[in-house]
């Protein structure tokens, strides 16, 4: 699903660059479950920005299902993520000004094939009832705590059944006890769709709960093990 | 689903979240749309109006005017019309004192004497109704109401007119083809023209015109009828116009009329379009997150830019069709705002083209500004939605940025040049509004980063945190200035272009300069007017005689030959074909200076047949005559050699008579002359009464009282001025809509932080404090750019356009800025009521907007 050749990424950072990643590579096939873990300020949340196709490397190559990221256009790349792709993403990141049920039905609209709209809002609202808000679907995301609206980005998440989702820190701003429901949902969820799963946490017990951790230092791959 | 599905779908669930927002925006435009929809409609209305009443503005086929009597060649025409068939009538105008028996009064009126049978198309409305055809029955009048008032007379009363006695029949209500502005000119007084002589007013000098009108039995001979005889007119120096040149005349001077007023229209649009760009800005600087999540969920960036561009486009749709709406009701409101300009009555009718063309202007505009902006969103790259500090991607030549500058100024530059009455004005506005728009943001920066520079630093809490507060990040401090100091500067510079026109007119009555001109004096009355005068002003005023001459000849050359000569350059026909009025005297005067040449008790005399000439510069360029030069005069047919032995300048401004040519005495004493005199009379009642003792005595003399000058001036100026404002107030509601944008723009940011003040512990009398400052800083930098901006305007306007001395009227200016500022705290604090009462509790889970 995933192969990555000596990824590397440079950022400007106060008129400077800054390599944040060197010399990564791995590969993840189907239906993996991979923990992506280090210290703040490792190259977490940029390794998996580069896996999404979100922006371009340095240096190195990222293949996702087959297409060489780097070949394509920034367009050609969304249509991929709209394709294949779920994102969860720690700030939760749903559309203010969208219904719960409206945000989980995006990623469905965008997809590039024709969906039946009937048969797409149905599958959300199935979706909104499995992560337990059947009966908050009209609701902004003002109106939900933040449990909740990282449910409602769960949900959408799944809505486009994609082939990879990608986590970031999807309990960072949550407290202890939500996060370990909001997981559990997210594991769950994943494991009836069959979907491949990179998920970036600092949190150990998370990670503990991967296939695979992938453990990162000051922009290296630190480690790569089973996590059990 | 669609592509074009998702994008809809999208913009309006956006949309509908942001409605108050859009709405507010969308107002912004509709104030231009309306303007423009309503003079667009206003002009199609006039132009109908004109077509249908064409023959009755003239109230004939053909009028024949000519400042002297028709002569015999004329007469001998008019003869063959009526023996053909046709109808001829003719009126006599010219000026003269009406006296009130009964009250004691005067006024100089403009006096009409009409033969039976006019107008012969159109009617002539009365009150009471129907006393125009009973006019011939009698020595009767009918009069402007104006006068009445003036003269304190009713219906039924006596007027005197000259040697003959009238009486009121009733009041003109409606006089085709005449804009109601006249009356306050010169109020109009009709007699039947047999009752003319009776009046003992029309002897030598009087300025007159005499008119013939003629209708023909097929009105379509007219065209015909006046081309076969031009040349004959034109030799008798009577000027010919049909009724068809009648109306292309006023439909040309309404047209270049509403233009001048559909460029004010186009200001407020154009403002509007500011408006609606930089709420555009503001707008999508919101919605980067929202743009960010859509590109990382895989939206396209072209799918992206589409929702945002259809909103914009929306917001400028439902803003015009505010606009049309709101432009029906002005457009019927404005023949009562332009009736004193009107020729006829307007009916206002429903004009689809104008619609239609409003709602396109309205939806253009809006996007052509709200384009720039709206590119921004291409810059969003999907990993802000990840990591929030991202530089955006900059494009070093961005083509499309480059494109929507292209089309802005394409925009801008056509619809000024579309509008305006000749393309060269349409140009000329568009710098204008390019050049204002840039000074009013350089001032506006200025004054911002003075406010920055110089901070209050020692000042209170309140007063700081409300002046910071103009430049928090996302800030609508410069839109805010640029869009109320326009309006301020657009009302300033006319303020100050009318407060210095009228102060160049004003005439003093108090010290020593003379208040009252007496004219039209016959020589044998001239001791008798001054003995008059000497009593009432205490001493005796100065007769300074005139003489009506023609040019017969320059520099033996006569004025048929000058004026057949089509090649090179030649003196002016309008110098060489007037009537001029000489005077002779001894000395120069204090409204003139020499310019070249010498005075006559400088220079040695010339030939006893050759009198000696002094002549005003910008005449004797007209007349492309020098020093040396000869003109040989026809004074009531006699002829007179002159040589031109100096030039002088005269100031025309200063209320004295004044004279192209100056004559050295002891040459026209003999010829047929009348006089004029001015007088100062301090007394208000004793001026009204030596105008009477004048008109009883010597009946056929004028009298102006200047300060009725003045009045008319300030009227006519006035009027002028307010409906010009009524269009600038379009641009004002601009300014106050943006405003109100502002407000609503920064609503959240200013919840939060009154919530975090108020957590802190603050009171509500601090927060409003800290709102009064901010807005009483914004309202000072908008108004104060818009004043300084507008004293630039005003000085190029009266400098350039007026070519006169710009004086400074400080309480204008000190007004300006206070009226502005005060507009700007008022809305702003009314604005933020609500947040000032909001409990923190009820804000940290606001619904979103």
């Amino acid at each position: 699903m995933i192969v990555v050749e000596n990824l590397e990424q440079t950022y400007m950072s106060g008129g400077r660059p800054l390599t944040v990643l060197r010399d990564v590579s791995f590969s993840l096939e189907e239906r993996g479950f991979l923990a992506v873990v280090g210290p703040s300020g490792s190259g977490k949340t940029t390794l998996l920005g580069l896996l999404a196709g979100l922006d371009r490397p340095a240096g190195g190559t990222v293949w996702l299902d087959g297409a060489n990221l780097n070949r394509l256009s920034e367009d050609a790349r969304a249509l991929i993520r709209a394709e294949k792709v779920g994102f969860v993403f720690q700030t939760f990141q749903l559309i203010p000004t969208l219904t719960a049920l409206e945000n989980v039905l995006v990623p469905v609209e965008l997809h590039p094939l024709a969906h039946e709209a009937r048969a797409a809002e149905a599958h959300a609202r199935d979706l909104l009832g499995r992560v337990g808000l059947g009966d908050r679907l009209h609701h902004y995301p003002a109106q939900l705590s933040g449990g909740e609206q990282q449910r409602v980005a769960l949900a959408r998440a799944f809505a486009n059944r994609p082939k990879i989702l990608f986590a970031d820190e999807p309990t960072g701003n949550l407290d202890a006890e939500t996060g370990r429901a909001v997981i559990d949902l997210l594991v769950e969820l994943n494991e009836a769709e069959q979907a491949t799963l990179v998920l970036v946490t600092h949190d150990q017990e998370l990670a503990g709960r991967a296939h695979r951790v992938l453990r990162l230092s000051g922009g290296r791959i630190a480690s790569d093990s089973a996590a059990r | 689903m669609t592509d074009w599905g998702f994008v809809l779908r999208m913009a309006r669930r956006e949309a509908r979240a942001g409605r108050r927002q859009i709405g507010l925006y969308a107002g912004a435009i509709s104030l231009g749309v309306a303007a423009l929809v309503a003079i667009t409609s206003f002009r199609a209305d006039v132009t109908a109006a004109l077509e249908q009443e064409s023959r009755g503005l003239l109230g004939a086929d053909v009028e024949l005017r000519s400042r002297a009597p028709l002569d015999t060649t004329v007469g001998a025409i008019l003869d063959s019309v009526r023996a053909e068939g046709g109808r001829v009538a003719h009126v006599t105008s010219f000026t003269s004192m009406a006296y009130a028996p009964l009250t004691g009064a005067t006024r100089l009126v403009e006096v009409r004497a009409v033969d039976p049978g006019f107008p012969f198309y159109g009617a002539i409305e009365t009150v009471p109704a129907g006393r125009w055809s009973s006019l011939p029955d009698g020595p009767r009048t009918l009069v402007d109401l104006a006068l009445l008032t003036y003269l304190g007379l009713e219906v039924g009363d006596s007027l005197r007119l000259g040697e003959a006695a009238f009486v009121i029949d009733g009041t003109l209500s409606r006089v085709p083809g005449e804009i109601g502005l006249r009356a306050a000119i010169g109020p109009r007084v009709y007699i039947a023209s047999d009752y003319l002589d009776a009046t003992n007013l029309l002897r030598f000098g009087s300025l007159a015109q005499y008119a013939a009108l003629i209708a023909f039995d097929r009105p379509e001979q007219a065209a015909t009828f006046v081309e076969q005889r031009r040349r004959t007119f034109s030799d008798a120096r009577v000027s010919a116009e049909t009724a068809s040149h009648r109306e292309r005349e006023l439909r040309e001077w309404f047209d270049a009329l509403s233009r001048f007023l559909a460029l004010l229209g186009l200001t407020a649009l154009l403002l509007g379009g500011l408006a609606t760009g930089s709420a555009i800005h503001v707008f999508v600087k919101r919605k980067l997150p929202t743009v960010a999540i859509l590109r990382c969920l895989g939206a396209t960036q072209r799918r992206v830019f589409a929702i945002y561009l259809l909103q914009a486009a929306a917001m400028g749709l439902a803003g015009s069709m505010a606009g049309v709406v709101l432009g029906i009701a002005v457009q019927h409101a404005l023949p009562a705002v332009l009736a004193d300009f009107l020729p006829l009555d307007v009916a206002a009718t429903l004009r689809p083209m104008a619609i239609a063309a409003g709602i396109a202007i309205g939806v253009w505009v809006a996007l052509a500004f709200g384009l720039l902006p709206l590119l921004d969103v291409r810059n969003v790259s999907p990993l802000q939605a990840l990591r929030r500090a991202v530089e955006p991607v900059r494009r070093r030549w961005d083509r499309w940025a480059l494109a929507a500058k292209a089309l802005l100024a394409v925009t801008v530059l056509g619809l000024s040049i579309s509008q305006a009455p000749v393309p060269a004005a349409g140009l000329a506005f568009a710098v204008a509004i390019g050049t204002a728009t840039l000074a009013l943001w350089l001032t506006a920066r200025a004054l911002t980063a003075a406010a920055r520079r110089f901070f209050p630093r020692r000042t209170p809490y309140v007063v700081r945190q409300g002046i910071a507060n103009l430049f928090r990040p996302q800030n609508q401090t410069v839109p805010v200035i640029l869009a109320v100091g326009f309006g301020v500067f657009l009302l300033g510079t006319l303020r100050l272009v009318q407060d210095n026109l009228l102060g160049w007119l004003a005439f003093e009555t108090d010290g020593p300069r003379p208040n009252f001109v007496v004219f039209d004096i016959q020589p044998e009355q001239a001791d008798g007017v001054r003995d008059l005068l000497a009593d009432a002003a205490g001493t005796p005023p100065e007769m300074v005689p005139i003489v009506p001459a023609r040019i017969a000849a320059i520099n033996d050359r006569s004025v048929d030959q000058m004026l057949a000569d089509t090649l090179g350059p030649r003196p002016s026909r309008w110098a060489l074909r007037r009537e001029y009025r000489h005077t002779y005297r001894d000395t120069l005067v204090a409204s003139e200076r020499l310019v070249e040449g010498q005075w006559w008790s400088d220079a040695a005399p010339l030939a006893p047949t050759v009198a000696r000439i002094a002549i005003e510069q910008d005449v004797a360029d007209e007349l492309r005559v020098r020093l040396g030069d000869r003109i040989t005069w026809d004074v009531q047919g006699v002829r007179i050699a002159s040589e031109i032995v100096a030039v002088r300048s005269v100031d025309w401004a200063r209320f004295e008579p004044n004279f192209f040519v100056v004559f050295e005495p002891g040459v026209l004493e003999a010829a047929p002359h009348t006089f004029v005199t001015l007088a100062r009379v301090g007394d208000a009642r004793r001026l009204a009464e030596v105008q009477r003792d004048l008109v009883r005595r010597y009946s056929n003399v004028s009298a102006l009282d200047v300060s009725i000058v003045q009045d008319t001036l300030e009227r006519l100026l006035g009027s002028v001025s307010l409906t010009i404002q009524f269009m600038a107030l379009f641009s004002i509601g601009c300014g106050i809509v943006v405003l109100f944008g502002a407000i609503a723009t920064s609503r959240f940011q200013r919840l939060r932080e009154s919530v975090l003040l108020k957590t802190i512990g603050a009171r509500t009398p601090q927060i409003r404090g800290i709102l009064a400052v901010e807005y009483l800083a914004l309202g000072l930098l908008a108004s104060g750019s818009g004043a300084l901006l507008a004293v630039a305007g005003g000085w190029g306007a009266v400098t350039f356009l007026f070519e006169l001395d710009f004086h400074l009227p400080l309480l204008t200016v000190v007004a300006l800025v206070l009226v502005g500022t005060t507009v700007t705290v008022t809305i702003g604090l009314l604005g933020n009521r609500a947040l000032v009462r909001r409990p923190p509790l009820a804000v940290l889970r606001e619904v979103a907007e």
